[in-house]
């Protein structure tokens, strides 16, 4: 059985999201079993990409050709320290969506369909993370992208109407030039699967096709993951979903278009020509800037936190530009510190309108007084965002910045040091108005915060702790899965040598 | 509805029915499969409640769309499950040869689009039949 376990570990994390999606559907009428189902789902899905993560630190790269069709004609599934992370952090963090969600989601929500839907973008985000062809890397995207309008219109409000029809334009429009880097991709190599390309495209004459794919692939992913330009989708679509819906989106929907970023700008392209590193770092401190600028001048809770996403793509994004190991190593550690923190404080302003009955702000206030564990609760996540040392983000901020002043771009480096500054402002804005000041209200109504609640908000407070105060096995782990994603041999050798299997060929 | 109307419509119901399903089989090596076979029963059901009203199709479906969905997607996913036993590769389909006939678990994955797909298309026009009824 343990055998049985190991060969099989890279399907799993995918499968049992899709049996929970579609048992949840066939429970369509029964809410209750709904509920059971999808908790017990996410439980599983948490311990199976541990294993996963398990197999792949022992055994290295994992490779699984669905069907048993042989590469580079069947879909391969591969997993290295890189994505096997980002599924165990995005299983962490829908374990947590979950748990918050039985004390937030609503019974109309559940009738509109929130188990099946959330499962689905799981699926979504689960595949897009594992797989080695970039047609099927779109597949997940449009799942992604399908499950997501489900849920940014749950409540079936205007605003959300609005919101979703914002977001459903702008990734459309994505998801066609990714198709169309696709197709011009295959139309010079004549092939789809990552490990294939790899090895193709150092060969191939360069020719304006493939930079133009290049820089399509580059526009696409930067609007899934919300780049200086073309970010204005993202706080405009996000806060008009519900809180769980919003954390999970922001701790995940735009990392997975990082995610991609980093896959095809490692693999099959490289940085340095064509002109990307300029383009790339460019995108990386606007959108530093801008975020932080966006956010501000808001005052709802969810706006503000909206634009910092975008802020700390761009932090991201600085490890992608300069594209040495130690940077590398920096941004695979900034997406983990952020998937956790920013879902985190999502978490923390679902508890702030639990409490307050609202998410603007001015009219909060008195928190500090009324629930003095939520404040705490609030502090860890919104200084490591910051970059407050001993705080997670403090060292991922430390990665990225360091390696941008000794990789030769120092004035990235100021720029980051510069928004790390206004983030902080950003930060205390949250504190002052919300816990710190009296609340402007007179007859001042402060409901409890549920235990279901605050748990999970815990859970990754204690993670955001854990890894602030001994980040020596992350910073160890980010080198070692960016030492592997930078070596494009162990990534072809992977894939084209697994284990041939008697039965179907090609 | 004109009588003639109503009345060619549960004939054409049943036609539907049986073709979709014919559709679904003749996949196996010719141009068909789940995800037409679907789309004919679900013009089936649709016509029905065009003729009638989406009441009486969706008593005629007897469980509700996306619980049909569930259970379609269920049944796709089951069917990749045996090629894990085989040779650990999910999808990997089984064949059993009884006589010319080829029996295969991939049958049942189209079966399972075949629901999937009955399910999808069904929950988008049912809701927009009953917004023009009310």
């Amino acid at each position: 059985m343990p055998d049985f376990l190991t060969q099989t570990a890279l399907l799993w994390p995918l499968a049992i999201p899709l049996a929970t999606a579609a048992l949840c559907a066939a429970l369509w009428s029964n809410a209750k079993a709904q509920r059971a189902a999808n908790l017990a789902g996410l439980c599983l899905t948490l311990v199976a990409s541990l294993v996963l993560l398990n197999s792949v630190m022992t055994e290295g790269i994992q490779v699984k050709q669905f069907g048993g069709w042989a590469p580079p004609f069947g879909i391969s599934f591969v997993a290295d320290q890189f994505s096997a992370a980002m599924v165990v952090i995005s299983s962490i963090l829908a374990l947590a969506a979950g748990v918050f969600a039985t004390a937030d989601i609503r019974r109309r929500q559940e009738r509109s369909g929130f188990y099946p839907l959330f499962q689905g973008l799981m699926v979504g985000v689960n595949g897009a993370f594992l797989t080695g062809d970039i047609f099927n890397l779109y597949v997940w995207f449009e799942v992604m992208l399908i499950t997501t309008l489900g849920l940014i219109t749950l409540d079936r409000t205007r605003a959300q109407l609005d919101g979703a029809l914002k977001y459903a334009v702008l990734n459309l429009f994505s998801t066609i030039l990714f198709l169309m880097a696709i197709g011009l991709l295959y139309g010079v190599t004549g092939t789809l699967n990552m490990a294939d390309l790899a090895m193709i495209l150092p060969n191939t004459e360069g020719s304006v096709a493939l930079t133009v794919a290049a820089m399509m692939f580059l526009l696409a992913f930067g609007i899934k993951a919300g780049f200086f330009p073309m970010f204005f989708w993202l706080p405009a679509s996000y806060h008009t979903a519900t809180i769980i819906v919003s954390a999970v989106f922001a701790g995940l929907l735009t990392k997975v278009g990082v995610y991609a970023c980093f896959r095809v700008f490692t693999l099959l392209f490289e940085v340095e020509d064509g002109g990307i590193r300029p383009l790339v770092a460019f995108f990386a401190a606007g959108t530093m800037v801008f975020g932080v600028f966006g956010a501000a001048i808001q005052w709802d809770v969810r706006r503000i936190l909206s634009f910092h996403i975008i802020s700390q793509i761009g932090y991201i994004m600085l490890g992608l530009a300069i594209a040495t190991p130690l940077a590398l190593a920096g941004a695979v550690f900034y997406i983990i510190h952020h998937i956790v923190v920013k879902a985190n404080l999502f978490f923390v302003a679902g508890a702030i309108h639990r409490a307050t009955g609202t998410f603007d702000l001015r009219k909060t206030g008195g928190l500090m007084k009324s629930s003095p564990l939520l404040a705490v609760l609030f502090l860890i996540p919104a200084l490591s965002l910051a970059g407050i040392p001993p705080l997670s983000g403090f060292w991922a901020k430390f990665m990225v910045i360091d390696a941008s002043f000794r990789g030769d771009a120092a004035w990235l480096g100021a720029v980051a040091l510069f928004v790390g500054l206004l983030t902080v402002f950003s930060m205390s804005k949250i504190w002052i108005e919300a816990f710190w000041k009296d609340s402007p209200r007179k007859i001042v109504h402060v409901r409890a915060v549920p235990v279901a609640m605050l748990l999970p908000i815990a859970a990754l407070g204690a993670i955001t702790l854990a890894i602030g105060f001994n980040p020596e096995p992350l910073v160890a782990f980010s080198q070692l899965a960016a030492e592997t994603m930078a070596d494009q041999a162990q990534f072809i050798a992977a894939v084209f040598n697994e284990r041939q299997i008697a039965g179907v060929q090609p | 509805m004109s009588i003639i109307f109503s009345t060619m419509s549960r004939l054409f119901f049943a036609l539907m029915l049986i073709v979709s399903i014919y559709m679904l089989f003749r996949g196996h090596n010719e141009p068909g499969g789940g995800f037409v076979g679907g789309l004919i029963a679900a013009l089936g059901f649709a016509l029905l409640a065009l003729a009638e009203n989406v009441a009486t199709a969706r008593r005629a479906l007897m469980v509700h769309p996306v619980a049909l969905m569930g259970a379609g997607l269920l049944l796709a996913f089951a069917s990749g499950l045996p090629g894990l036993l085989s040779d650990r590769s999910f999808l990997t389909h089984w064949w059993a040869e009884i006589g010319s006939l080829h029996l295969g678990t991939a049958t049942t994955f189209d079966i399972g689009v075949y629901f999937v797909v009955i399910g999808g298309v069904l929950c988008l026009i049912f809701r927009l039949y009953e917004e023009v009824d009310q």
